[in-house]
This record gives C-alpha cells, sequence and structure tokens, in this order.
C-alpha cells in the first residue's frame, strides 16, 4: 500500500528531471480562473470573428479571419492544451506538423498561381472558340496588305 | 497526496512485480510513463493535423482557383449554426480541460461530470450539424455529382433529420433503461457511467432542436438581417408558389444591378443567386464546394463520433475511481484530442461559413 508512493519518490529523485516538486508529482494542474479566461476570451474572438464577416473588406478579408483563428487556436494548443508548461520536445514535435502544412499549403499555391494565367489564357479561348465556326465563311476574305 | 494509494492497494498485491497496477512495468516510475504516453499523443495529433491539410490543401487550391464559387456557395452555409456550434466546441473543450485538471487532482466527482458535460457538448454539436446536413440534402446541395442545380426544382423535403435521430433516440432508450435498471439496483457505479450516456443522447435532441430552431427561425425573413446567416433562408417549406413568381422578380432585381450579386442590404434568396450564376451554380463549381464541405465537415464529425467513444471509455475508468494526480494520462491524452478536433474546428468555421 505504501509502498506505491515510496517507489515513485525515489525514482523520480534518481530521474532527477522534474518540475521542482521533489515529492513525485508531476501533474500541472490549470487554475480555474485560467481555464476560464481562456474560454471567454475564445468566445469573444468567435463573435469578432463573426461580426468582422458582416464588414466588407475586401481581400484582406481571408488574412484578418485566418488571423484571429490561428490566434483562437493558440490559446487552445498553449493554454487548453497545456503545452506552455508542457516538456519543449512535445511542442517541437507538434509544430513541425505546423511547418509541413505551411510547405503543403505554400507550394500548392504557388503552383496554382505558376499555371493560374495559363488557366485564364486557355479559359477566354475556349470562350471565344465556339462561335468562330459560324465565322468560318468569313475567312476567306483575308484583308490583304 | 495521500490519497492515491487508496485505488491502487488492492491491485498492487496480486502482483508480483513491485509496481501499481496502473503503472506499465517497463516504466522506471509515473513521470516516466505519462511523458512517454504524452509525446505518443503529440505524434498522433501530428498525423491527425497532417491527415487534416490535405483537405485543406484541396480547399486553398480550389478556393485560389475559383474564389467566386465559394462567395456564392457559403451563402447556403447557415453562419448562425455554425457560430452556436463553436461555442459549444469550445466549451466542450473547456470543461475536457477542467475534467484533466479534476483526474491531476483526484476528484472523482468532478471528473465525472466534467467528462459528462463534454460528452453532451458532442451530442449537441452532431445535434446541430444533422440539422444543417439535413437541410442541405433537402436541397440538393450535395457533394459535386449530386449536386442539384439551386433555383430550377423545388425543394424535396425527405426525412432525412428524422432518420438521422434515429440512432441517437435507440441509444436514449438503452441508456435511460440502464439508468433506471441502475437505481432500480442502487448501482452507483452503473449510475455514473448511465446518466452521463443518458444526458448526452438527450443532449443529441436538445442540438436538433436548437438547430431547427436557428433554421426556422431565418425562414420567416428577417430581410434586413446583416451576416450571412439572414441570406440563407427563404426556402423552407411554405415558400413554394410564392418562390416561383419572387425567383422571376428577384431575378430582374439581380440582373438590373450586374456585378453586385450579393447585396449586403438586400435579403439574399439563394435561389435567385442561383439563376445568378449559372456558371457557378452547377456541379463543376458549387458541387466541388459541396464536396469539400462535406468533407472536411464530415471527417471532423467522425473525429468527434471517436471522441465520443473515447471518453464513454474514460468515463467508464473514472466511475472506477482509476485515475488519481499520479495516473492520469488517459485523461490528458484524450483531452489533447479533443482540443484538437476543437483546434480544426476553429479553423474550418471562418473558411467555411464566414466567406463574403
Amino acid at each position: 500500500m505504501a509502498h506505491t508512493s515510496v517507489d515513485a519518490s525515489a525514482q523520480i529523485d534518481s530521474h532527477g528531471g522534474g518540475h521542482g516538486h521533489g515529492d513525485g508529482e508531476f501533474a500541472h494542474p490549470a487554475s480555474l480562473t485560467m481555464l476560464f479566461s481562456v474560454f471567454f476570451t475564445l468566445l469573444a474572438l468567435t463573435i469578432l470573428t463573426v461580426w468582422q464577416s458582416t464588414l466588407d473588406i475586401g481581400a484582406a478579408e481571408i488574412w484578418v479571419t485566418m488571423g484571429i483563428a490561428t490566434v483562437k487556436a493558440g490559446l487552445v494548443i498553449l493554454f487548453f492544451m497545456h503545452l506552455l508548461w508542457d516538456k519543449p520536445l512535445n511542442a517541437i514535435v507538434f509544430l513541425s506538423s505546423i511547418i509541413f502544412v505551411a510547405l503543403f499549403l505554400g507550394f500548392t499555391l504557388m503552383d496554382a498561381q505558376g499555371y493560374h494565367s495559363t488557366i485564364e489564357i486557355k479559359d477566354t479561348l475556349e470562350a471565344s472558340l465556339p462561335p468562330a465556326p459560324a465565322d468560318l465563311p468569313v475567312v476567306p476574305s483575308m484583308p490583304t496588305t | 497526496m495521500s490519497d492515491i494509494t487508496i485505488p491502487t492497494s488492492e491491485h498492487a498485491d496480486d502482483h508480483s512485480h513491485d509496481h501499481p497496477a496502473w503503472l506499465a512495468h517497463h516504466f522506471d516510475d509515473a513521470e516516466q510513463q505519462f511523458d512517454s504516453g504524452k509525446l505518443g499523443m503529440w505524434l498522433f495529433l501530428v498525423t491527425e493535423v497532417l491527415f487534416f491539410s490535405g483537405m485543406f490543401v484541396a480547399y486553398a487550391l480550389f478556393r485560389s482557383l475559383h474564389p467566386e464559387v465559394f462567395v456564392y456557395a457559403s451563402q447556403f452555409l447557415n453562419a448562425k449554426l455554425g457560430a452556436i456550434n463553436t461555442g459549444v466546441l469550445l466549451f466542450s473543450s473547456l470543461t475536457m480541460a477542467w475534467a484533466v485538471r479534476a483526474a491531476q487532482l483526484s476528484q472523482q466527482k468532478i471528473l465525472v461530470s466534467m467528462l459528462a458535460m463534454t460528452l453532451s457538448c458532442a451530442a449537441m454539436f452532431l445535434g446541430v450539424k444533422a440539422v444543417e446536413y439535413t437541410h442541405k440534402w433537402d436541397l440538393g446541395l450535395l457533394p459535386a455529382g449530386m449536386y442539384i442545380t439551386q433555383g430550377v426544382a423545388e425543394p424535396n423535403h425527405g426525412n432525412w433529420l428524422q432518420i438521422l435521430c434515429i440512432p441517437a433516440a435507440v441509444f436514449a432508450v438503452i441508456f435511460a433503461g440502464w439508468y433506471l435498471f441502475a437505481l432500480v439496483g442502487r448501482n452507483r457505479f452503473q449510475l455514473q457511467i448511465a446518466g452521463p450516456l443518458l444526458v448526452a443522447s438527450l443532449c443529441f435532441f436538445a442540438g436538433v432542436q436548437l438547430g431547427v430552431f436557428l433554421e426556422s427561425g431565418e425562414s420567416h425573413g428577417d430581410a434586413h438581417g446583416s451576416g450571412h446567416g439572414a441570406t440563407h433562408g427563404d426556402h423552407h417549406e411554405g415558400a413554394g408558389d410564392h418562390a416561383a413568381h419572387a425567383i422571376i422578380v428577384d431575378h430582374m432585381v439581380a440582373t438590373s444591378i450586374p456585378g453586385q450579386a450579393f447585396p449586403s442590404e438586400v435579403f439574399v434568396d439563394p435561389k435567385r443567386v442561383g439563376i445568378d450564376e449559372p456558371e457557378i451554380n452547377q456541379r463543376g463549381r458549387a458541387g466541388i464546394f459541396f464536396g469539400i464541405y462535406y468533407m472536411m465537415t464530415g471527417i471532423h464529425a467522425v473525429h468527434i463520433l471517436g471522441g465520443m467513444g473515447v471518453i464513454t471509455w474514460l468515463i467508464v475508468k473514472a466511475a472506477r475511481h482509476e485515475f488519481h494526480s499520479k495516473y492520469f494520462g488517459p485523461v490528458d491524452n484524450v483531452g489533447l484530442y479533443w482540443h484538437l478536433v476543437d483546434f480544426i474546428w476553429i479553423f474550418l468555421f471562418p473558411l467555411l461559413y464566414l466567406i463574403r
């Protein structure tokens, strides 16, 4: 019965990587004040993003909405998921996935933009082509220079 | 924490090794076990993020090529329902984080009730989602090949919502029976499990009610409503005969202001929009948007379902008093998963519902 806590504390000491608790406690209970303030901040940001969607801010919209969403996501990750107090390795692991997502999105969009103009030319060509057959008989009267 | 030895005592004695039942023998101590599990969970979350990123790439690609399709199609999404669901999911994240705290502090009763609230919020989210989905199925807003051009045919009202409610109703009946059985038998352990499950299955219907209320509240046409929510809805039942005339009139109004398909101060009937935009209102354009929409929100909903499964598992373990300040890894890890599902939704909501 008692041996569990004895074991745990003895091994924590040899482990040495504690968080300053010393007695084998490695839990970091989040304070309720912190949890609730994060929750209400998230709600406020949700209301903000819904409200800003009623404004007409043109092309900047996607950046504003994504900015708010990123702040919200950051709050969830740092506080709800406790990454702020977590082992640095876990943070590195998770951030690496974000880097790869950025690479995926970045390269895809770069690629799409790379031939976007080509697609537009093709689209305008195709749009102008169908009427062409009707105009074919006119072709013989080519302007002579 | 002296109370942590209590749950381990009876298990520890029947083991030949010198470790408590909750500590796997290949770990040095509770902290190492916790850290290993947590690193594994983060690695799993990385695969989840990468998995979802594929869909976000599809979204970004299609949106960069056809931004007008997203402006058009998001008119059919009800931002009010999306916002309500965001709030529900954020609240469930709060209760989940509180559940982790309760597990770390060995507060068993708070742990069970917080897990129950998280589960209930998840069910409510799915209830609202069921209303959203079935409403779109009625309108023929379906993925690419099944997309029905808007404004051409009258909405085909199926009874999809009732069909989606059947499994929840079956669960509610089973859990209610179980709860009564446990109540009669005065089985506190079973009551702690059946109670949350019953409440959660009823919360699905609360979500359905909420969704129906918000969806139908709009069909009465707040003509000057702001935001996309108000642009969503004269296409509910009863709009039938008037709609046909309205379409023609609206069409004339709309074509008279070229280049301004969605005047913000005028109520926008999606049907009119449908006639306005024949280039977009077709399978290869709006249909693909709805393909992306169903894929992203559908996979997200599957994750909600999966989360409900593991939260139920946690409730069973919590009812058995398995968690305490040295063994709360499963609660923490399921919490991480649950927050990730919330994290994904935080991006999905503005990307799908709030396009202007």
